[in-house]
């Protein structure tokens, strides 16, 4: 299996202690608890987490269990980043400074229902850091189509039969984050854990509000054999579905460079939600993701180096 | 110190007072002073808060959420169709076990749209889990969120508190207001000390998944601690009268209904009036008394049913309408006292922000004590004040 | 742990954690490593969305928890040497 993650013998390239146990609840394959793995694993245990209604409420276990080793902070679905803003100001006010407040959810807890509340923090300036673990659709439900699920892809609420029924990409939201006011913003995939670890860490020396967008395969909802998810992911990164970058001072920059992207098509085959695509609509996939990632490409190269 | 100031101002100074640590507000109307006054103080450096201005209400009662899980002492304010916007979270603060304060300045919900007072916004909210408090003047605001603190954060309580000021009436009207000394104040307050705080040292799991099997267990903690909070909403009161000499009857303020004809059930600023109208009548020889409904959450049954002692005839004045077979407060009235013979009417009015006046009150004893003669209701429910063509109103 | 509504916590905290639950049991394949195709790059211990590839320091050889291991297979898949197989599990 090529990887561009280090494959450094008999040693750890990311740090050993785990924050999450074993015995949580996320399905087989599931993206999120290793998104949550590297998360803690670059942020230590000075650490308080809120999460939303989501796969996320679930993953971690049922009471009295749960499943993280950092307080844990559960509530409705569409206040996220407003709980954050509550969380953080408490623990100004009682002087520790120094606690990482993560906001962490969904992609329809974040790009739908929640996003007021996330704006809502970024222009209050909240010093958090708000993670958006992105499975394309809301997945705790049963896969019903949200404002970040592809063009193309099949959901119960995108049936789509035989045809591209989701023309629309994937809501822009690191793009309306950056022009809502966030102090640093990036993506992250769990494909390239070192690369996560490395982006969190850097992220929580920032103050202020912080976004990052994270990749986070569902194998139930993706229709695909849970053992592809990180392949799956790491297509995402090589065809340019999903580029790994940075916003940070004004400039963008790749984290990840993909000097050569494979077709979109690699990416797209291995997952059911896909297969309806006609070569047609595929091409039609393939021309969306060259105009974002040329925009990209564009918007990075503006920044200079 | 004696300061003239409205209920708005009086429930801002009184977060003060509590040494309230995280405040997140969004402005609505009647509210909003409050809001106003918070930033002022805090901007000044009067008060020592973190102030959150919030994108809505929902987001402020979530950021109060998440700071008093920190172990911070809370407070918002709000009104109406924002008390609506907060409803899921208001549950949640129950769940949760947060033992948030906020006054909200009663007014309608829409549409169409009317800022003005009545009940019918606190009155949906009867279920979430909340205490609910409702104030007769400002002072009794001031006084009410300062004893609601002692009483929320009660470890055996836990719960949260709606101080309710009627919208203009009271949120706009200025009046005297004695505010209590500092040093006082914080012998009564003791801070706020959480038994379950967040805490990087000590992590836990706060309102995370429940099954069938323990989730019941858990909701009859809420219904034993609203139980507590009776007895504790009385020691607070008698405690407070130790300190600042001012009580407010408890529960259920009988006035002048030992051996009345007719008792009027009435929560709000319009005890006030009813109690103007009672002094004039009992003048007149005429035996009405008025039952101020101060606490509505929890249910005070047990002091409700003593009016069956006291008078044969009880009129309930609901300033909301929930659709039902009567109002909201006359049900609760009724389903007390059953079985103890009593005859009873529901008065719906003084809603959208149209006043009770002494005339109007003079109408629903007319009525009782009419009913008090005839020994039963001509109806259920009566709609005081209608333009119904009698050109009485 | 708790017998009645009386031992509970005034507030629904959690604050045990899960490697009691056995996730083991949802597993229809399992990992089997061999060793002597093993470079310990730890690829395998990396990915592993369920901690259940164990590594107890640098230089050891990986093992599986079999009482969490969901069977995922995201280990064989990201293997660089083919070294996990998986293999049907049988009663």
């Amino acid at each position: 299996m090529e990887s561009t993650e280090s494959t450094k013998r008999y040693k750890f390239t990311i740090p050993q202690e785990e924050y999450i146990t074993p015995g949580h609840s996320a399905c087989p394959g599931c993206g999120e608890p290793l998104a949550m793995r590297y998360l803690l694993k670059a942020l230590g245990p000075n650490t308080v987490i809120n999460v939303p209604a989501g796969c996320c409420a679930v993953i971690p276990g049922v009471w009295p269990r749960y499943a993280v080793k950092v307080p844990f902070v559960d509530h409705a679905f569409e206040c996220t980043a407003a709980v954050s803003s509550g969380i953080k100001a408490a623990l100004e006010k009682k002087g520790m400074d120094d606690v990482t407040v993560v906001g962490w959810a969904g992609d329809g807890g974040t790009v739908d229902i929640g996003l007021q509340a996330l704006s809502g923090a970024v222009d209050r300036d909240t010093d958090f850091l708000y993670v958006m673990y992105d499975n394309e659709a809301y997945m705790n439900t049963g896969i019903q189509c949200s404002g970040a699920t592809p063009c193309g892809a099949w959901t119960t609420t995108t049936p789509g039969g035989k045809h591209i029924q989701q023309r629309r990409d994937k809501k822009k939201i690191l793009d309306m984050m950056i022009a809502n006011g966030i102090v640093y913003g990036a993506t992250v995939s769990v494909a390239y854990p070192d690369d996560f670890i490395r982006t969190i860490q850097k992220a929580k020396g920032i103050k202020g509000p912080k976004f990052i967008h994270a990749y986070s395969p569902c194998p139930s909802g993706w229709r695909m054999d849970p053992r592809k998810a990180i392949e799956v992911s790491r297509l995402a990164v090589r065809t340019g579905a999903f580029p790994l970058y940075e916003f940070h001072n004004g400039k963008y920059s790749f984290t990840k460079e993909i000097k050569k992207r494979k077709p979109v098509e690699e990416y797209l085959r291995l997952q059911g939600r896909f297969k309806h695509l006609t070569p047609a609509d595929v091409a039609e996939v393939q021309a969306l993701v060259d105009r974002e990632y040329e925009a990209l490409v564009a918007k990075v190269g503006a920044s200079g180096r | 110190m004696i300061e003239m100031m409205n209920a708005n101002y009086a429930a801002a100074r009184a977060a003060k007072l509590a040494r309230v640590d995280v405040t997140a507000v969004y402005p609505i109307t009647p509210q909003t002073s409050i809001s106003e006054k918070l930033a002022e103080m805090v901007q000044k450096g009067e008060m020592d808060a973190k102030f959150m201005m919030m994108e809505s209400e929902h987001s402020a009662m979530s950021a109060l959420i998440g700071a008093s899980y920190v172990g911070a002492r809370t407070f918002t304010a709000t009104s109406s169709h924002g008390l609506a916007l907060m409803h899921e979270m208001l549950m949640w603060a129950v769940g949760a076990r947060r033992p948030i304060v906020m006054p909200v300045a009663a007014r309608t919900i829409g549409g169409p749209w009317n800022i003005w007072g009545e009940h019918h916004d606190v009155i949906t909210e009867r279920d979430t889990g909340w205490l609910q408090i409702f104030c007769e003047n400002n002072q009794e605001v001031l006084d009410t969120v300062l004893m609601a603190y002692r009483v929320a954060e009660d470890p055996e309580v836990m719960l949260p508190i709606m101080v309710i000021e009627d919208g203009f009436i009271l949120s706009h009207t200025v009046d005297i207001v004695d505010v209590p000394e500092q040093e006082k104040v914080d012998r009564y307050l003791p801070p706020f000390k959480p038994e379950y705080p967040v805490d990087v040292k000590n992590p836990m799991r706060h309102g995370g998944l429940m099954m069938p099997d323990w989730w019941t267990e858990f909701r009859y903690l809420i219904y034993q601690s609203q139980e507590v909070a009776r007895t504790k909403l009385l020691e607070a009161e008698k405690e407070f009268e130790a300190i600042f000499g001012r009580s407010y009857g408890g529960m259920m303020e009988y006035y002048k209904c030992d051996d009345a004809d007719a008792v009027l059930v009435v929560a709000g600023s319009a005890a006030g009036t009813a109690k103007e109208v009672a002094d004039r009548y009992r003048a007149e020889g005429k035996k009405v008394g008025v039952a101020k409904l101060r606490v509505f959450r929890p249910f005070p049954a047990e002091e409700v049913r003593r009016l069956a002692d006291m008078t044969t005839t009880i009129g309930v004045f609901d300033r909301s309408y929930t659709y039902g077979d009567g109002g909201a407060m006359f049900n609760e009235v009724r389903s007390a006292l059953q079985s103890t013979g009593s005859v009873m009417k529901d008065y719906v009015g003084g809603l959208g922000g149209r006043d009770v006046t002494v005339k109007f009150i003079e109408w629903i004893f007319d009525d009782l004590l009419r009913i008090a003669e005839a020994g039963k209701a001509d109806r259920t429910v009566e709609w005081v004040g209608l333009k119904d063509g009698t050109g009485r109103w | 742990m708790y017998k009645t509504y009386k031992d509970l916590p005034a507030e629904p905290v959690a604050s045990q954690h899960t490697e009691d639950i056995m996730t083991g049991t949802w597993r229809t394949i399992r990992p089997v490593l061999n060793e002597d195709k093993c470079i310990r790059c730890y690829m395998c211990w990396k990915f592993c969305p369920d901690m259940s590839m164990i590594v107890e320091k640098e230089g050891d050889y990986p093992h599986v928890d079999l009482d969490h291991c969901k069977g995922c297979g995201i280990c064989s898949n990201e293997c660089p040497r083919g070294a996990i197989r998986m293999e049907r599990e049988t009663l």
